[in-house]
């Protein structure tokens, strides 16, 4: 209610105080008109009295200036014509500081001094000179500011700058420098006191209407940096330090901040880049709490632009030694503003380090001094807990990896783990999954054992469990993903020579065994098949790489393998172990390595004893074993008929019927490699055929009895394909005849009573037929074999 | 610019019995009207009339006419011309006292018939003091006509002139600097650049504030007459402002310095006057005043000399 009436009445102030001036300006008109100076000051000076007041905001005021400033023009246009007054400028201007009150007295004061210096009948920077001098009468903020503003205005295209046609003798540039610094220093004093003279209740409504006003002091900055004169000398000596002297000296945050703000967007990169030194120099010394770190961000941002802009001025760079400057007045920002947040001080540290790397991209050791300052400003503290600090450090993280799309010049910065050590473990990995995307993205490649334990150093929160990590926490969609990921990174660790592979295998492995339980299932298998890549490799290149001496032998890796992959079963996975263990006898297999490979059975054979529980797991398991153990043929005639004999004992041992029938009819492939020189054991196949028959017959009997009608015949059809594949192979254990009489059996299953219509058997049925069919019809050799079977 | 100075169309009449009507006309042109410089001055009626200006040791001379009305004789017992300086104090019940009083006989007693001319001449005349207007007293120069007619009563002519007198600048002009203050609330220094001022003088100065605890509003310099006449037990003292000019608007803070730039030709200004006569003073005042935002006043008054120099132009 009481804001509301203020408002209202600060309307009503303003609507009078246009009425007056127009009014007046009426008046004025008149007297303009009829050339009649003696009033034309008259009212001119009363119009201007409308801007004593002390009732209206500074908004309210402007509006209230811009009416008084259209009539200025007015009459500064009737102070130009001479002949239309009859009084010489000179004593014009001395005619209107008769005026007893002070604000129009300075305000017609500036328009004819502006009158006064365009007519060049006295030397601009004197005039200017005392304009300056004289508005130091107005000391209220609001008036002052305004009045000044004026003065700038109107003189803004007066100055005696070079090559304006006000420049005088000497050293003329000095005197226009002078004069808008002195301007900006009196304004800035009347701006600052705002801020002290209103009562502490009204802070807020003050610092906002403050801010309204803050263009009228950065203006004089601008005019400063429109002026020609100023070259980088001049700038270096007086317009800098004067500048920087007031802004320091004023201690006000508000005109702190905005003011360093304003000179740096004002001048010249290059200016800015030659004076690093004072500049900065000003920033430990502004006001605790001003946002020194927007400021300096700003700098940093503007020069890197500046050195982006062309490559000559990188030399510049160097020579100023930017980066070491910047750095230390970082430093000193913080440390003299003990109560900055950490998150301003990494904020600084991220704008230091995107410069860095913008500026001189080839400058590790400079990157890495960021991150050592800024594990040297965390350090002796907690772990952050603030979310805005370890953005930025995430932010100061992710930058080098950004830049560097090759991830390896990351790993080199030997702070960078140490700042990731400050993280909270939370962010810690969202940090590590930045770094090994990264690394995706940009399908770099570490290959060197000494990166990757960097690498893995970094990314630690995701390898293991960190102290503080609990549990519960963990979503599981985001720990496959997380784990995931680092399984793709292990297959990016990649070196050409073997030796270095090995040792990047051995320290993928010493971390990833630290991982538990539920990391390894994640984790091995990238390992295990990029250390059997390595093993392909020596494989094709062996001969050469013979020598006992040589530690990166297949056998050496194999013991490895063997001891990574039994990790797995303390998680417990013997699944995924029993996988493995195949894989790698597969691979020992290819390389002739018979006792590895026979080793690597038997673990898979143990595990599939001992662990293995799940019936359904155990006819996955028995099939892979079946098929391994199908196309290895390192073995010998004894460690074979071993394995091959666990394999069909196994199979004959499954839970449910159809699954021993599967696996039994399975292992006769075991008996019948189609190879040159694979073995062919005609009558052990078809022992393996004939047991599988029994099964199926012995199922459906089982069928029969427990729900009153027989199984499905597929498992009968099943076996008759198998009879079929090694008839076409030529196993001359199976005859025709067998197959005719599998055939019928077959037939008469589906016609019983009791049978079970079943879609899909006939279905497959109907089209092993069919293919007995088409083999006849093709003729010549096949064809006659076929034509023994009678359908 | 030319113009015939023909003083007073009017003629002070005397009518002691209500008979007479005026019989002639009298009227005193000066020998050099046409190049005298005149200036004007302020009558008891209020108005103001442009009257010629003379500085002392100056000559006085011109002619007096006397012009009898139409188809009338004027008897009179002798013509004489007086210069008169006067001082006039109001409440004294309008006592002139002379303090210069020369005479020139004009005519021995007879009769005038017709329009008749007498030359007359004060030469270099010593007239010390200058005209002055003030509230409560007036200093003035009179050329006085009198036909002297015994019974009939005397008809006399009056003529006012101005006075002023040119100083040359002074030889020790000391600026005034001075620091005041009330303990722990305000401390100023202010100086003006001369102690004495001619009238088209400009008074150049500053206020330098050393301590401000107390909330201001504005600052103004003030020029004030102080007016003393009489003596003794009755000094009459009477203090006029004459300029209100305003220095300063807002609140300054220590450390700040206000610049003073003080025309003083747009004020009626007289010179200082020194016991003129032993019968009044006229002083002049520079008056700084503070204004705190309670309306409070705080003030400092500095006398200052005031002085006229020789005309250049105009």
């Amino acid at each position: 209610m009481m804001i509301a009436d203020a408002m209202e009445d600060e309307d009503k102030w303003l609507a009078e105080g246009i009425a007056g001036i127009q009014h007046n300006a009426f008046y004025m008109h008149r007297a303009l008109d009829s050339n009649n100076l003696r009033e034309a000051l008259k009212y001119s000076a009363q119009l201007l009295s409308e801007l004593r007041t002390s009732r209206l905001s500074p908004h309210k005021y402007y509006e209230l200036y811009m009416r008084a400033f259209d009539e200025l023009r007015k009459l500064e246009m009737f102070f130009k014509e001479e002949e239309r007054h009859g009084c010489s400028v000179v004593d014009l201007y001395e005619l209107v500081q008769h005026a007893g009150n002070i604000l129009p007295r300075l305000y017609l004061l500036c328009t004819v001094g502006s009158v006064y210096i365009k007519s060049k009948e006295a030397p601009a920077k004197d005039v200017l000179k005392d304009l300056v001098e004289m508005c130091r009468g107005v000391q209220h903020p609001i008036r002052g500011l305004f009045l000044r503003s004026y003065l700038s205005q109107i003189s803004r295209d007066k100055l005696p700058d070079i090559g304006s046609e006000y420049e005088g003798d000497g050293d003329t540039v000095m005197d226009a420098v002078e004069f808008v610094l002195q301007n900006f220093s009196e304004m800035n004093k009347l701006w600052v006191r705002m801020e002290l003279q209103g009562p502490a209740r009204e802070r807020d409504k003050m610092e906002k209407e403050r801010n309204e006003l803050r263009d009228l002091v950065g203006k004089n900055l601008h005019v400063l940096s429109q002026i020609e004169g100023i070259d980088l000398e001049l700038y270096k000596e007086t317009v800098l330090p004067r500048v920087l002297e007031q802004v320091v000296n004023c201690k006000d945050e508000l005109a702190q901040y905005y003011l360093m703000d304003c000179l740096i967007q004002v001048f010249p990169d290059e200016y800015h880049l030659q004076t690093l030194e004072n500049l900065l120099g000003a920033c430990p010394q502004l006001q605790p709490t001003v946002d020194i770190k927007t400021v300096l961000s700003q700098l940093m941002e503007r020069l890197s632009s500046y050195a982006a802009s062309s490559p000559e001025v990188q030399p510049e760079f160097l020579q100023v030694e930017a980066f070491a400057k910047l750095s230390s007045a970082i430093g000193k920002v913080i440390e003299t503003q003990g109560d900055m947040p950490i998150v301003g001080a990494i904020t600084l540290y991220v704008s230091l380090l995107t410069f860095t790397l913008r500026v001189h991209p080839d400058r590790l050791d400079y990157v890495d001094q960021v991150l050592g300052s800024c594990v040297k400003k965390l350090s002796n503290k907690p772990k952050l807990e603030d979310s805005r600090a370890t953005k930025q450090v995430v932010a100061l993280l992710s930058a080098p990896l950004e830049k560097y799309s090759d991830i390896v010049t990351s790993l080199t910065l030997s702070n960078y783990p140490r700042v990731m050590d400050h993280l909270d473990s939370g962010t810690n990995k969202i940090m590590a999954m930045v770094i090994i995307q990264s690394i995706m993205t940009n399908q770099a490649c570490v290959s060197s054992a000494d990166k990757v334990e960097v690498l893995f150093e970094l990314i630690k929160g995701l390898i293991k469990d960190l102290e503080g990590d609990s549990e519960d926490e963990l979503d599981e969609e985001d720990f496959n993903e997380e784990q995931n990921s680092v399984a793709r990174v292990i297959h990016v660790l990649y070196n050409d020579d073997p030796e270095e592979m090995l040792k990047i295998i051995c320290t993928v492995r010493k971390h990833i065994m630290t991982g538990g339980p539920k990391r390894l299932p994640f984790t091995v298998p990238p390992l295990v098949f990029s250390a059997l890549k390595l093993i392909r490799q020596l494989q094709n290149q062996d001969g050469d790489a013979g020598g006992e001496e040589d530690p990166a032998t297949p056998k050496k890796i194999f013991q490895l393998l063997n001891q990574t992959i039994e990790a797995l079963s303390y998680v417990p996975a013997p699944e995924l172990a029993l996988r493995l263990y195949l894989q790698c006898a597969e691979a020992a297999n290819d390389c002739d390595l018979e006792p590895v490979a026979y080793e690597f059975f038997t673990q898979a054979f143990v595990l599939y004893e001992e662990e293995i529980a799940d019936s359904k797991a155990q006819v996955t398991a028995i099939h892979l074993i079946i098929g391994t153990l199908q196309r290895t043929n390192v073995f010998g005639v004894e460690n074979r008929d071993t394995l091959t004999h666990k394999a069909t004992g196994y199979s004959a041992k499954l839970l449910k019927k159809p699954d021993q029938c599967r696996a039994v009819y399975a292992c006769s492939h075991l008996f019948w490699v189609d190879d040159q020189d694979g073995i062919k054991d005609g009558e052990r196949v078809l022992l393996c055929l004939k047991r599988s028959l029994r099964i199926a017959n012995a199922a459906q009997q089982m069928a029969n009895v427990a729900r009153g009608s027989s199984g499905p015949v597929t498992l009968f059809v099943e076996i008759l394909n198998k009879y079929l594949y090694y008839f076409e192979k030529g196993n001359p254990q199976i005859t025709s005849a067998a197959i005719q009489g599998l055939i019928e059996l077959i037939k008469t299953e589906m016609q019983s009573d009791t049978a079970t219509p079943d879609q899909i058997s006939d279905a497959f049925f109907a089209c092993t037929l069919r293919y007995i069919q088409f083999q006849k019809q093709k003729g010549g050799a096949m064809g006659d074999k076929f034509n023994a079977i009678k359908v | 610019m030319e113009c015939e100075l023909i003083f007073s169309v009017f003629v002070d009449q005397n009518y002691i019995l209500g008979a007479f009507k005026p019989s002639c006309n009298i009227s005193i042109t000066l020998n050099d009207a046409k190049t005298r410089k005149q200036v004007p001055l302020k009558k008891e009626n209020g108005q103001t009339a442009m009257v010629p200006l003379f500085q002392s040791q100056e000559t006085i001379a011109g002619k007096i006419s006397v012009e009898p009305v139409q188809g009338k004789k004027v008897e009179h017992n002798g013509i004489k011309i007086e210069l008169l300086g006067q001082i006039e104090i109001y409440f004294d019940r309008g006592n002139f006292y002379d303090f210069t009083s020369l005479v020139r006989e004009l005519d021995v007693p007879g009769e005038i018939y017709e329009r008749k001319t007498f030359p007359f001449e004060f030469s270099t005349v010593e007239m010390p003091y200058e005209t002055y207007n003030g509230v409560n007293v007036r200093l003035r120069y009179v050329l006085k006509v009198t036909i002297n007619r015994g019974y009939a009563g005397s008809i006399t002519h009056y003529q006012d002139f101005v006075i002023r007198n040119y100083s040359p600048p002074p030889s020790i002009n000391n600026s005034i600097k001075m620091e005041v203050g009330i303990e722990d609330c305000l401390h100023i220094e202010f100086e003006y650049n001369k102690s004495k001022y001619h009238l088209k003088d400009v008074i150049i100065g500053k206020i330098y504030f050393l301590l401000v605890r107390i909330k201001l509003k504005n600052m103004d310099l003030e020029i004030r007459r102080r007016e003393s006449t009489g003596s003794g037990a009755n000094t009459h003292v009477e203090t006029e402002t004459l300029a209100k000019f305003e220095l300063m608007d807002g609140a300054p803070v220590r450390g700040e310095s206000i610049p003073i730039r003080l025309f003083l030709s747009p004020y009626e200004l007289t010179p200082t006057h020194h016991n003129i006569n032993n019968k009044f003073s006229v002083k002049y005042y520079l008056n700084l005043v503070l204004v705190d935002e309670e309306d409070r006043r705080y003030f400092k008054q500095q006398e200052i000399t005031i002085y006229r120099t020789a005309e250049t132009s105009s």
